[in-house]
């Protein structure tokens, strides 16, 4: 069985972030970058399945050459081959999931898993729009994976409760965290990764054109969220904070 | 040229379903183009609540198979409907399934989709204002493929009814499909619980309550409030409450009126999904922790002596 896992470098979100100059960007300088941490569940998954069901497990991404490391660590997790697409980094959610479909399609995995959303421009589609164009059934946000025989059941997450589904491999899932927890490469596994191959492949040589990779959608400024909040310490005793605390949620925010 | 608008149900039409209306509602007044909603599930629960949205028409697509969300049903049907219609602006919900049959119908349009946006707006075409960063920068987006689409995160924004009528429905017949995907189980929580990303009031309890044996502490304030039950990674990750009662970036994003973080710390990670509520209120035994400088109000104390006044004072102010 072949296991694809769609992954992306993004800055570390405890980073600090400040608006760029051209105001419709980040500064970029001082952001340190990690693999995003829903594709961290997503790697393990399916390492889990390679340990118990004897799988290979490439990981696939899209993004400048310094993804190369963030492959690397998903290597040394344990994953037995990666592949770098580039030449998409313009694109939108659109064209990406274009390019990570081209590839897939070379690859006709098994199985495809993903992270539930990438922490940085949190665009939540690009796994969906990849099952979609692969013509794959498909389902988000799972939380609970096994599988039998050719046959998936998994515990998708809605508001309120859970869907226990039923999908025929091959699909594509995309994790939520509950799901596992992502193991810290060993020593061993990180100098094992040193030597798997990194493959590279350009959008053209994927049969991509400027018409598929053209984004639709633009940033046109950025900003940075109003955060003034009020931090207040109520003093007092306990009991004569609390009420001045429901007198203030009462009279001057009118909460209660 | 419409503007297409999906209302999600559970049994019943979902609030955010009402939200997405009368966002979508204000889109089309703008544009001057009529507004169209689409319906799948069993029964259309009563038109009537679909007045004063400013919804022309409603297509809906009623069957028993259409009952639970699954993208092999689902997808095919908006997405013909928004061909038919030749959708301009095509506006969903970003719930859980909202955000998936977005995406799908996105891919299956080919064109761009803001996904879980705080705002829209029309300006010769559709703008949207979305959280990018775990929340950490707002962006704001102009979507220019027609259809445009967006997704708008629950609980948001206020709807205002106008004296719009009741909308025309229009009965499509569902197309009888061998789905690949079966919904084996739905696990609903208790009727009456309320779902995080929807509350107006939120209650979170971190490491600071100890253990799992404490939640009535902190239960018996959310009774009190109307609240639901929220939680720092700390105390999902220690096993003391599922995960989907997570708070932050790997978990949920809440908007209430109202959050009470009680015996949690205020990690970065952690105001990342309290940051969009409107007042925030601190209850922790250190005065040197975090959560004291993105608070607006605090009380710095133990939270087994502060809770349980503060659940007998609100009880007292109420009746
Ligand atoms: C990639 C990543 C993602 C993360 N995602 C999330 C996330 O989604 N959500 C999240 O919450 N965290 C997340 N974290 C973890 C986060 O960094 C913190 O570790 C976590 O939020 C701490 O939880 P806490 O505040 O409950 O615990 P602590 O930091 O241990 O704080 C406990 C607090 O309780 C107070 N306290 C103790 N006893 C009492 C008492 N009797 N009365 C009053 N106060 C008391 C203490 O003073 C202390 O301030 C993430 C971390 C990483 C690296």
């Amino acid at each position: 069985m072949k296991v694809a896992v769609l992954m992306k470098r993004v800055p570390d979100t405890a980073s600090v972030f400040a608006v760029a100059a051209d105001g419709k960007s980040v500064e970029t300088g001082g952001l340190k970058y990690v693999m995003s941490p829903y594709d961290e569940h997503a790697v393990e998954e399916a390492i889990r399945l390679k340990e118990q069901a004897g799988a290979e497990v490439i990981v696939l991404s899209a993004g400048p050459p310094e993804t190369k490391e963030t492959l690397r660590s998903a290597l040394a997790m344990g994953a037995d081959a990666a592949m770098l697409v580039t030449g998409a980094e313009n694109a939108g959610p659109r064209g990406l999931a274009k390019a990570l479909a081209a590839a897939l399609k070379r690859m006709a995995p098994d199985l495809v898993i993903a992270g539930k959303q990438a922490v940085d421009d949190d665009a939540s589609q690009v796994p969906e729009r990849v099952a979609e164009l692969l013509g794959i059934p498909h389902a988000s946000v799972i939380t609970r994976f096994a599988l039998s025989g050719s046959v998936a059941t998994v515990d998708r997450e809605i508001e309120g409760g859970s869907y226990t589904l039923e999908v025929p491999l091959p699909a594509l899932f995309t994790t939520q965290k509950g799901i596992n927890t992502p193991r810290y490469p060993t020593l061993p596994n990180i100098m094992k990764a040193k030597k798997k191959e990194i493959t590279e492949v350009g959008v053209a040589e994927l049969g991509l054109g400027a018409g598929d990779l053209a984004a639709g959608m633009a940033i046109e400024s950025v900003s940075l969220p109003r955060q003034t909040r009020l931090k207040k310490i109520i003093e007092g005793e306990p009991a004569e904070k609390v009420r001045e605390l429901v007198r203030v949620l009462r009279e001057t925010e009118k909460i209660l | 040229m419409s503007v297409l608008v999906i209302l999600e149900q559970r049994g019943e039409l979902k609030p955010c379903a009402f939200e997405a209306a009368w966002a979508a509602g204000r889109i089309a007044r703008a544009a001057g183009m009529p507004l169209h909603a689409v319906y799948l599930g069993p029964a259309l629960p009563g038109a009537e609540q679909l007045s004063g949205l400013g919804i022309a028409v409603v297509h809906a697509f009623e069957d028993a198979s259409l009952a639970h969300y699954t993208s092999d049903a689902y997808v095919p049907l908006v997405t013909g409907l928004a061909r038919e219609l030749n959708a301009t602006v095509l506006i969903g919900s970003a719930s859980a399934l909202g955000k998936e049959l977005c995406a799908s119908v996105a891919a299956q349009l080919d064109v761009e989709l803001a996904q879980d946006v705080l705002e829209l707006g029309w300006d010769a075409g559709l703008t949207a204002r979305k959280p990018i960063y775990a929340g950490k920068v707002l962006a704001d987006l102009r979507v220019s493929s027609v259809p445009a689409m967006a997704s708008l995160r629950p609980n948001v924004v206020a709807v205002v009814r106008d004296e719009s009528p009741v909308p025309e429905i229009v009965r499509h017949p569902v197309p009888a499909s061998a789905p690949r995907i079966a919904v084996k189980e739905v696990t609903q929580a208790p009727p009456g619980t309320i779902e995080l990303t929807e509350a107006k009031r939120v209650v979170s309890g971190g490491r600071g309550i100890m253990g799992p044996e404490n939640w009535p502490v902190l239960k018996s304030l959310c009774d009190a409030l109307g609240a639901a039950l929220g939680a720092s990674r700390a105390a999902v990750d220690a096993g003391w409450i599922h995960h989907s009662h997570q708070v932050g970036q790997t978990g949920k994003v809440v908007s209430p009126d109202l959050y009470v973080a009680c015996g949690i710390s205020g990690a970065i990670q952690h105001q990342a999904g309290m940051r969009p509520a409107r007042i925030i209120v601190a209850i922790n035994k250190d005065a040197q922790a975090n959560i004291f400088n993105v608070c607006d109000y605090g009380i710095v104390g133990d939270l087994f002596e502060i809770v349980p006044l503060l659940t007998e004072e609100i009880r007292k102010v109420q009746s």
